[in-house]
C-alpha cells in the first residue's frame, strides 16, 4: 500500500514537473491559428476553419465562441502568442477598443467584413404570418412609447395586444421572446429595428441631435412588464417554445429561420419577408455586418494565417453561391467583397475608427 | 405496588386510545415518501425518455452507394492530397442524372451527398493510388438534411429539401442504393460543423486528458491532506480554520475557480490557453475538497482500537498509519475520490475562463493541445443551427450518461465490496 502510495506521489511530482517545463515551451510558439470572438460568427468561421483544417496540411484553427466584446478584450490584451490571432465581431470595432489595441502594441489591425446576417421576428406556421412595420415593434416592445393622444410625451407602453398598437394587427397578447442584453444580436435588433420605429415620430427624430442620451433611452429600452421575454443565448430554444406557443413571437438570426423553415416562418417587416435575397439587397430592413480582425503581428509567426484568409476570402467560401450562403450567411455585393478581399490578402491595417 | 398496577393500566388505555392515529400518520408519512420516490423517478424517466427518444438515431446514419470514376485529369500525382475530389464526386452524380441540366438543380443534386464523399474518395486515393483510372464504388454519407429527412426528424414533410431532391432520394431507395448503418463516425471522428461528419473522439480525448490531470494531483493531494488532518495534526485553533476553509471550499461556485485559473495558470504560469492540462489543473482545485472530506471521514470511521493495537506492538506513527489506518480506509477514499471525478466529468462552468467552449476539429495528442470536453461539445452542439445536431446533443449526452453512470456504479461496487463492519 505505502508503494502504492508513493508511486502515486511520484507521479504527481512528474506532472508537476511537466507543468513548468511546458511553462518555457509553449509560450513561445503555437503551430495552430487561434480564433475568438462573437458567437454570431461563430458557425461561419467554424466552417471555414474545418474547410481550411481538411484542404491544406495546416492544423485546424481554434475557435472560441466568447461574444464579441470578449474575444475583442482578449484580442487587443498584447501581441504575445498567448493572446488570439483573430477574432470574430457581430459588429464593428469601437474606437475605445481601437485606442485599447494601440496602447497595448497591437498597431496593425486587418478589418474584414464577411457578410451580413438578417434578424429575424418569427412565429409558428400554425399561426397566420405577421404583417409588421418597425412603428409596430418599436411601440409594441419599448417600455415608453409617445402618449396614444398624440400628445409630445412619453407614457408607459399601455399596449397589451398586437391590435392595440396596429388596427390591422390580430387581437393577440403581445409576447415576444428575445435575447438578453449581453447579446449581439439584442443589440443590432435595438438599433436597427426599435430606433428605425422611434424615427419615424418626428419629435423623437429631433431628439437625436438635441439630447443624444436621452434618444437612445428612449429606442434602447425593452419593455419589463412580461410583454417581452428573455429567452438566454440559446437561438434554438426559442424556435422550440415558438413552436409550442403559436401566439409568441422570437427574436434570432436568420440562418436558424433558415434551418427551421418547416415549424417556423419570419414575419414581414415593412412589407418585406426575410429571404435570402431580400436581405443581400438590403430591402428587408434589419440585417447588420459581420467582420473578423487580424493582429498582423502574428502573421509569420503563426503559420497558416495568409492561408486561412484567402480560403476565408475565396468565392467559393463567402461568394453568393459558396458555402458560407448555405449556411445562412447574406453575402455581401460584388465592390464590397473585392475591397475586403483586397485588404485581406494584402493586409491593409486598419487607420483609424 | 396497587398504585402502579393503575398507572400501568391507564398507561396502556391511552396508548390503545391512540394506537389508531398513530398507525394513521405512520401509514401518512410512508404515502408521502412513497409520493416524493415516485415524482423524481417520473423526472428521471421523462428526462431519460426525452433525450433517449431524441439521441438514438445518432448512433445511426444513412449511406449512399457511389460509383465514382477517379478521373486522372483531376488527380496530380505530386500532389495528390488536394487533387479535385470534389469535382470527380459531383461529376459521378451529373452522369447518373443527365437530365438535370440547370444550374440550380445540379446545386441541388450536389447538395445531396455529404462533402464527406469527398474525403473519403481522397483518403482511398492516398493509400492507393492505382484506383486512379478506375471506377470505385463506396458507401458515403448523405448529407445531413437528407439524413434526418430519411431518419422522419420531418415527419410527412419534406423540411429543407426542396421537390427534386426527394425524388432522387425515393429514387435511391427503389434501387436499394442507401441503407441505414451503424455510426462509428459518431465515434470516431472529432467535432464537425457537418452534422453527418461530427464525432465525440475529441471530446472524449480531451475528457480524458482532463480527468487524468485532476486524478494524479487531486488523489495523492487530497488524501495526504486528509491523512495529516486526521492523524498528525494537533487539534487547535489552526486546524480548526484550515477545516472551515476546505469546507467552504467545496461549497464556492465552480467559476470562481475558472477565475482564479485564467489568472494563475494562463496569466501568471503562461501556460497554453484552451488545454486540457489547464483543464486539469481548474478542476482539481475544485475537486480538492471533495476528495479531503470523503478521506477523512472514511480515516475516522476506522476504530481507534487498530491504531492502539499498533502502536502496543511497537509501530511508529507513521507505520501505524500506513500499514493499518489507510488501507481500511482506502475504499472510502476511492468512493469520495470517483465521486468527485464524475463531478469534474460533468462539470462546465469554470471551462469557458480558461478557453475550452472552442471548436476544436482535430483530436488532441497531448495535455498542451487544444481541446474541447464532453460537457462542452454538448453545449456547442446544442447551440447550433443546423438541425441534425439536435439529435447529435442527445446522443452525446446519453454516452456522458454511460460514463457517468459507469463512474457511480464503479463507487458503488468498492463501497460493497471492501465495506467493514466493526
Amino acid at each position: 500500500m505505502f508503494h502504492t502510495l508513493s508511486r502515486l506521489f511520484c507521479l504527481s511530482v512528474a506532472v508537476t514537473g511537466l507543468l513548468s517545463w511546458s511553462q518555457f515551451s509553449f509560450a513561445a510558439e503555437r503551430d495552430y491559428i487561434s480564433i475568438v470572438g462573437s458567437s454570431t460568427v461563430y458557425p461561419f468561421a467554424t466552417v471555414v476553419a474545418e474547410t481550411f483544417g481538411r484542404t491544406t496540411h495546416f492544423k485546424t484553427p481554434k475557435i472560441e465562441s466568447t461574444g464579441s466584446g470578449g474575444g475583442l478584450k482578449l484580442f487587443c490584451e498584447g501581441v504575445s502568442l498567448n493572446t488570439p490571432d483573430i477574432t470574430n465581431a457581430s459588429r464593428r470595432i469601437k474606437k475605445s477598443e481601437f485606442d485599447r489595441c494601440r496602447a497595448n502594441g497591437v498597431k496593425e489591425i486587418v478589418e474584414v467584413k464577411i457578410g451580413y446576417d438578417g434578424i429575424v421576428i418569427a412565429n409558428s406556421i400554425k399561426a397566420p404570418r405577421m404583417k409588421l412595420t418597425r412603428r409596430d415593434i418599436f411601440l409594441a416592445l419599448a417600455k415608453n412609447v409617445p402618449d396614444p393622444s398624440g400628445a409630445e410625451r412619453l407614457v408607459p407602453n399601455p399596449y397589451r395586444t398586437w391590435k392595440d398598437v396596429n388596427p390591422s394587427l390580430p387581437a393577440e397578447k403581445i409576447e415576444v421572446l428575445g435575447p438578453p442584453p449581453t447579446s449581439g444580436t439584442r443589440d443590432a435588433f435595438v438599433e436597427l429595428a426599435m430606433e428605425g420605429g422611434a424615427k419615424t415620430f418626428p419629435w423623437i427624430k429631433t431628439m437625436k441631435k438635441k439630447n443624444k442620451h436621452h434618444y437612445k433611452e428612449i429606442c434602447h429600452t425593452l419593455r419589463e412588464d412580461g410583454a417581452y421575454i428573455e429567452a438566454g443565448e440559446n437561438d434554438n430554444l426559442i424556435v422550440q417554445k415558438l413552436e409550442a406557443n403559436p401566439h409568441r413571437l422570437g427574436i434570432f438570426g436568420f440562418s436558424f429561420l433558415d434551418q427551421n423553415s418547416d415549424m417556423i416562418q419570419g414575419s414581414l417587416v415593412d412589407g418585406v419577408a426575410p429571404e435570402f435575397e431580400a436581405i443581400a439587397d438590403g430591402s428587408y430592413p434589419i440585417s447588420r455586418p459581420l467582420f473578423f480582425y487580424v493582429k498582423k503581428a502574428h502573421v509569420g509567426k503563426v503559420p497558416g494565417i495568409p492561408e486561412y484568409l484567402r480560403e476565408f476570402t475565396a468565392e467559393k467560401t463567402w461568394g453568393p453561391d459558396g458555402y458560407l450562403a448555405d449556411r445562412g450567411l447574406i453575402p455581401m455585393p460584388d465592390r464590397e467583397r473585392e475591397k475586403f478581399r483586397h485588404d485581406a490578402l494584402n493586409l491593409v491595417p486598419l487607420e483609424g475608427i | 405496588m396497587n398504585s402502579t398496577r393503575i398507572t400501568e393500566k391507564n398507561t396502556s388505555e391511552l396508548v390503545r386510545k391512540g394506537l389508531k392515529r398513530r398507525y394513521r400518520a405512520e401509514r401518512r408519512f410512508r404515502f408521502m415518501g412513497i409520493a416524493a420516490l415516485c415524482i423524481s423517478v417520473l423526472f428521471l424517466v421523462i428526462l431519460f425518455g426525452s433525450i433517449i427518444s431524441k439521441g438514438y438515431s445518432a448512433f445511426f446514419q444513412w449511406k449512399v452507394r457511389l460509383n465514382v470514376f477517379v478521373d486522372p485529369a483531376r488527380m496530380d500525382v505530386d500532389n495528390l492530397a488536394s487533387a479535385d475530389y470534389a469535382g470527380a464526386v459531383k461529376a459521378a452524380l451529373r452522369r447518373e442524372f443527365p437530365e438535370i441540366r440547370k444550374r440550380r438543380e445540379k446545386r441541388l443534386l450536389y447538395r445531396i451527398v455529404s462533402i464527406g464523399a469527398s474525403y473519403q474518395l481522397r483518403d482511398m486515393v492516398m493509400r492507393d493510388s492505382s484506383i486512379i483510372g478506375s471506377t470505385v464504388s463506396f458507401w458515403a454519407p448523405l448529407d445531413d438534411d437528407v439524413d434526418i429527412y430519411l431518419k422522419g426528424a420531418y415527419g410527412k414533410g419534406s423540411g429543407r429539401l426542396k421537390p427534386l431532391q426527394v425524388r432522387i432520394i425515393e429514387k435511391f431507395r427503389q434501387e436499394g442504393r442507401i441503407k441505414k448503418v451503424f455510426n462509428t463516425t459518431f465515434f470516431t471522428a472529432g467535432d464537425s460543423r457537418d452534422p453527418e461528419l461530427a464525432g465525440i473522439r475529441g471530446a472524449v480525448t480531451g475528457s480524458f486528458y482532463t480527468l487524468l490531470v485532476t486524478l494524479l494531483l487531486s488523489f495523492p493531494i487530497g488524501v495526504a491532506a486528509a491523512v495529516y488532518l486526521e492523524e498528525f495534526a494537533r487539534p487547535g485553533r489552526w486546524s480548526d480554520i484550515i477545516e472551515v476553509n476546505i469546507n467552504n471550499l467545496a461549497a464556492v461556485p465552480s467559476i470562481i475557480f475558472g477565475l482564479l485559473g485564467l489568472a494563475i495558470f494562463l496569466n501568471l504560469f503562461g501556460l497554453p490557453r484552451s488545454s486540457t492540462l489547464v483543464g486539469g489543473l481548474v478542476l482539481t482545485l475544485m475537486t480538492l475538497p471533495t476528495i479531503i472530506i470523503a478521506s477523512r471521514a472514511a480515516l475516522k470511521s476506522v476504530p481507534p482500537s487498530i491504531r492502539e493495537a499498533a502502536l502496543g506492538v511497537g509501530a511508529s506513527r507513521m507505520q501505524t498509519v500506513f500499514h493499518h489506518v489507510l488501507p481500511l480506509a482506502l475504499p472510502g477514499m476511492l468512493t469520495g475520490t470517483i465521486i468527485g471525478m464524475a463531478q469534474a466529468l460533468g462539470e462546465t462552468a469554470p471551462l469557458p475562463m480558461i478557453g475550452m467552449v472552442a471548436f476544436v476539429a482535430d483530436i488532441p495528442h497531448g495535455m498542451t493541445d487544444p481541446s474541447a470536453v464532453l460537457p462542452v461539445q454538448i453545449y456547442l452542439w446544442a447551440d447550433s443551427p443546423e438541425r441534425a445536431f439536435v439529435e447529435k446533443t442527445s446522443g452525446a449526452i446519453m454516452v456522458l450518461l454511460a460514463f457517468l453512470m459507469a463512474m457511480n456504479g464503479t463507487a458503488v461496487y468498492l463501497r460493497k465490496k471492501f465495506e467493514r463492519k466493526w
